[in-house]
């Protein structure tokens, strides 16, 4: 019963889309205030109906409902609580109507939050976003039902994918589809903004805090699959190009480069067509990756579920979104009008740059994932485009905007003397260099590059903290004064600051791992040990042991230095019920020079087992700097002007002019 | 993103971790077995999906990391070692695809879009003022106001 209620409340919910689409837009032409009121209303209605639908899911999955096929297919009654719950999404139906769960959440939360919007424009974002719901929801009802219902009811469900029971997997695609959909209210307003015809200061106002959130929930999201691919599939790596993590990284690096250019719409009236631009692509490159996980087109480990023939559903979807916005675009973009404008060295001119590699290291990742199924599909031949291509052309791209980050922000708006910025930045390079060089001098191995890779990032974030310097005028002033200025600064200032200096953060993870990983893989006996980057590891027990859905072997290992104990790390591997799959269990310690990574793996016929131990140099930088990225965005996000909008302003000085 | 180094350096020495490789086929000579670990990097498991033969736990993956190995210890160079895989298995193997005109719009295409918004900036910049004349100062004015602020 409470599973037909689901099924119900969603074919609601779509009916309540299609006229979320079709009224308020209709309104908003017409100037009918009564009609433009229906679009705030249908979408928290549609956001209930959504959510009482995913409520049924949910329980279906909590009581093991095993009429419902969905059920069937990716449960097991004796999987623990919480696998139970992110095993909703963790299928293809289910995952869809997450989706637009979030999709709707987002809806309603702009119907609830832009009570300062222009009554039109507010009116015709809604539409936009009922239009994806409606799309969405349709594809969901009329190919990928989540309620189906199985009869004979089986005893028991088949199961999840053992990879995917982690608690950091079970919270990473709620996260990444808040991204991706998140991307989906800067496109609305983009699309809004096209059929308005205006563009100004106050929409760009109005766009960034939901792009800095969808962007904030997608850097994390990312940071998240990318750390569980490192603890979880045992041999230390945590970024592969596989076209999936492409698919989630496209949309970032062009929110990242929205983020920016909405920046100069703000301050500055300029880049607008570009701006809006950029929201089409994100959105689109979101799409795209919805289209590419969930097609089945590209098949790689994340492909859990695909379905080859629903690809096609989403292919329409995705052209008629991507089409038609462009289209617009096209049409309606070169009515608004330009800008201020600004020489080319200047605070604008570097955020172009900036946009610029962004937008041209997104299309690098687009075309060598995409470039394998074009060939095929052209040439009948196969070519494999891996990680050595991505690392090389997407390094090649983003070095140079790296080195430049910390430029941007010492430039003045409209015309900048670069020359006085360079200078103020000498510190901070000396700070780079001189680190170059006691890393060059103090390493023993590696690469010869490794260093500079290291300078670049302590030169991004000595560079933040440069600016941040200039601006409070620290030692130059009292230490007091310094104080006032600091608390003084706007959070959005701060929050850049911190998404800079976790950019830095990030590289040196990056370099450190990649330049000065130490890894060993050895046959050992128990009671045998090895040594490591100063540590040994001795390979101490086995023993079995079960759990609730699977079996395991937990290896027992003890770490000393210098004959002192200092911790005992487990790894385990597991056989789950009943796929009979296997997982392992990584041990890690972390050490401040990097983590120790213990990895059991598969019993030797001589006896003993094969353990792979690993030295990672610095590795939990790599997801610390994007942590200190999203605590950038979310300070930023905080920044008070963003919640003082314009209109109300207006309305203040209207009420002290009559006073 | 090891990418950044990548890009950075010649990364010859770089080894890259795998579950994969197990104990007896490492070889006695870690020259040798660095030059292995790295050449296999880039090489695809042809039955995986998007794995090099160094990340995978597949049975040809193991045939070809073995073949890989022999080669080097017979004494091929790097590229004799690839080239004898490819010849076998055809290009398909490589993750990074050759260079040539099939892949021109792969290796090129991103150098040639920044290409063109470098030079679409150029333009830009020769030419901002005369989009929007009406609302500049004429050189008159400017004049006064430059006039105004030395004052």
């Amino acid at each position: 019963m409470i599973t037909e209620i689901g099924h119900f409340a969603l074919i609601l919910a779509f009916a309540l889309a299609v006229f979320q689409t079709i009224v308020p837009m209709y309104g908003a032409a017409k100037n009918d205030r009564a009609f433009m009121a229906t679009a705030p209303l249908s979408a928290l209605a549609q956001f209930a109906l959504v959510s009482v639908s995913f409520a049924a899911l949910t329980y279906a999955y909590l009581t093991s409902d095993f009429t419902v096929k969905n059920v069937y297919a990716n449960s097991h009654s004796a999987k623990p609580l919480i696998y139970k719950i992110s095993g909703v999404w963790a299928n293809h139906e289910g995952s869809l109507l997450l989706w637009v769960l979030i999709l709707t959440m987002f809806g309603a939360a702009v119907a609830v939050f832009s009570n300062n919007l222009p009554q039109t424009l507010k009116a015709r974002v809604l539409a936009v976003q009922g239009s994806v719901s409606s799309a969405f929801l349709a594809f969901i009802l009329l190919t990928s039902n989540p309620f189906e219902r199985l009869s004979p009811a089986p005893i028991e469900g088949t199961g999840m994918n053992p990879m995917l029971q982690d608690p950091a997997l079970a919270i990473h695609p709620p996260l990444l589809y808040a991204g991706y959909v998140g991307m989906s209210v800067a496109f609305s307003f983009a699309i809004a903004a096209l059929i308005e015809g205006k563009v100004d200061a106050a929409w760009a106002r109005w766009v960034r805090p939901w792009t800095l959130a969808a962007w904030m929930f997608l850097t994390i999201g990312i940071s998240l699959g990318s750390w569980w691919a490192y603890y979880e599939l045992g041999w230390g790596g945590w970024w592969f190009w596989d076209p999936v993590e492409n698919a989630s990284f496209m949309p970032w690096l062009v929110a990242t480069a929205l983020l920016h250019s909405a920046i100069v719409v703000e301050k500055r009236n300029a880049l607008k067509t570009w701006t809006i631009l950029l929201a089409i692509l994100a959105f689109s490159l979101s799409l795209l990756g919805t289209f590419l996980v969930r097609s089945g087109v590209l098949t790689s480990v994340h492909a859990f579920a695909s379905d080859p023939q629903r690809g096609v559903f989403i292919l329409l979807i995705l052209c008629f979104f991507v089409g038609g916005s462009l289209a617009l675009f096209a049409w309606r973009a070169p009515t608004l009008k330009a800008g201020g404008i600004f020489a080319p060295l200047s605070r604008e001119g570097a955020l172009v740059i900036n946009n610029l590699f962004l937008a041209v290291s997104a299309f690098a990742v687009l075309t060598g994932t995409l470039f394998p199924l074009v060939f095929e599909a052209l040439t009948g031949g196969k070519i494999s485009v891996g990680a050595p291509f991505f690392n090389t052309v997407f390094g090649i791209l983003i070095i140079p905007l790296l080195l430049l980050i910390p430029l941007g922000p010492l430039l003045s708006w409209k015309r900048a003397d670069v020359l006085g910025a360079m200078q103020r930045l000498w510190a901070a390079a000396a700070i780079a260099l001189l680190v170059a060089l006691f890393v060059m001098a103090f390493k023993e191995r590696g690469p010869w590059g490794a260093p500079l890779g290291i300078a670049l990032g302590v030169w991004l974030i000595a560079g933040s903290i440069t600016e941040m310097a200039e601006r409070t005028k620290f030692l130059r002033v009292p230490f007091s004064t310094f104080m006032a200025r600091l608390k003084g600064l706007p959070g959005a200032a701060i929050g850049m600051t911190l998404a800079h200096i976790g950019v830095g953060v990030t590289v040196i993870g990056i370099v450190a791992i990649t330049a000065w990983k130490v890894e060993k893989i050895v046959a050992l006996k128990e009671g045998a040990s090895i040594e490591i980057a100063g540590s040994t590891v001795t390979f101490v027990s086995e023993t079995p042991s079960e759990g609730p859905n699977y079996s395991a072997e937990t290896g027992r290992f003890d770490v000393t230095v210098d004959g002192k104990f200092v911790t005992t790390l487990y790894s385990q591997k597991r056989v789950f019920r009943p796929s009979r799959q296997p997982t392992t269990e990584v041990g890690i310690y972390p050490y401040w020079s990097g983590d120790l990574y213990v990895v059991m793996g598969d019993a030797i016929n001589t006896g003993g087992r094969t353990v792979r131990v690993y030295f990672n140099p610095l590795a939990p930088l790599i997801w610390l700097g994007t942590v200190i990225m999203f605590i950038g965005g979310m300070v930023s996000l905080f920044d008070r002007r963003y919640r003082v909008g314009a209109p109300k302003r207006a309305k203040q000085t209207a009420m002290q002019a009559a006073e | 993103m090891r990418t950044i180094l990548a890009a950075l350096l010649a990364l010859t020495f770089l080894t890259f971790p795998a579950i994969a490789v197990e104990p007896d086929e490492v070889l006695k000579d870690p020259a040798l077995e660095a030059r292995a670990r790295n050449l296999s990097t880039g090489l695809r498991c042809l039955v995986c999906q998007n794995q090099s033969i160094d990340d995978s736990n597949a049975g040809l993956a193991k045939d070809l990391r073995v073949l890989l190995r022999e080669r080097l210890v017979a004494g091929d160079s790097d590229d004799e070692a690839v080239g004898y895989i490819v010849g076998k298995y055809g290009d398909y193997v490589l993750l990074k695809p050759r260079f040539g005109f099939h892949t021109l719009f792969l290796w090129l295409g991103p150098f040639v879009l920044l290409a063109i918004g470098i030079f679409v900036l150029m333009r830009m910049r020769t030419r901002p003022v005369v989009v929007n004349r009406e609302n500049t100062l004429s050189d008159e004015e400017k004049k006064r106001v430059q006039d105004l602020i030395k004052k």
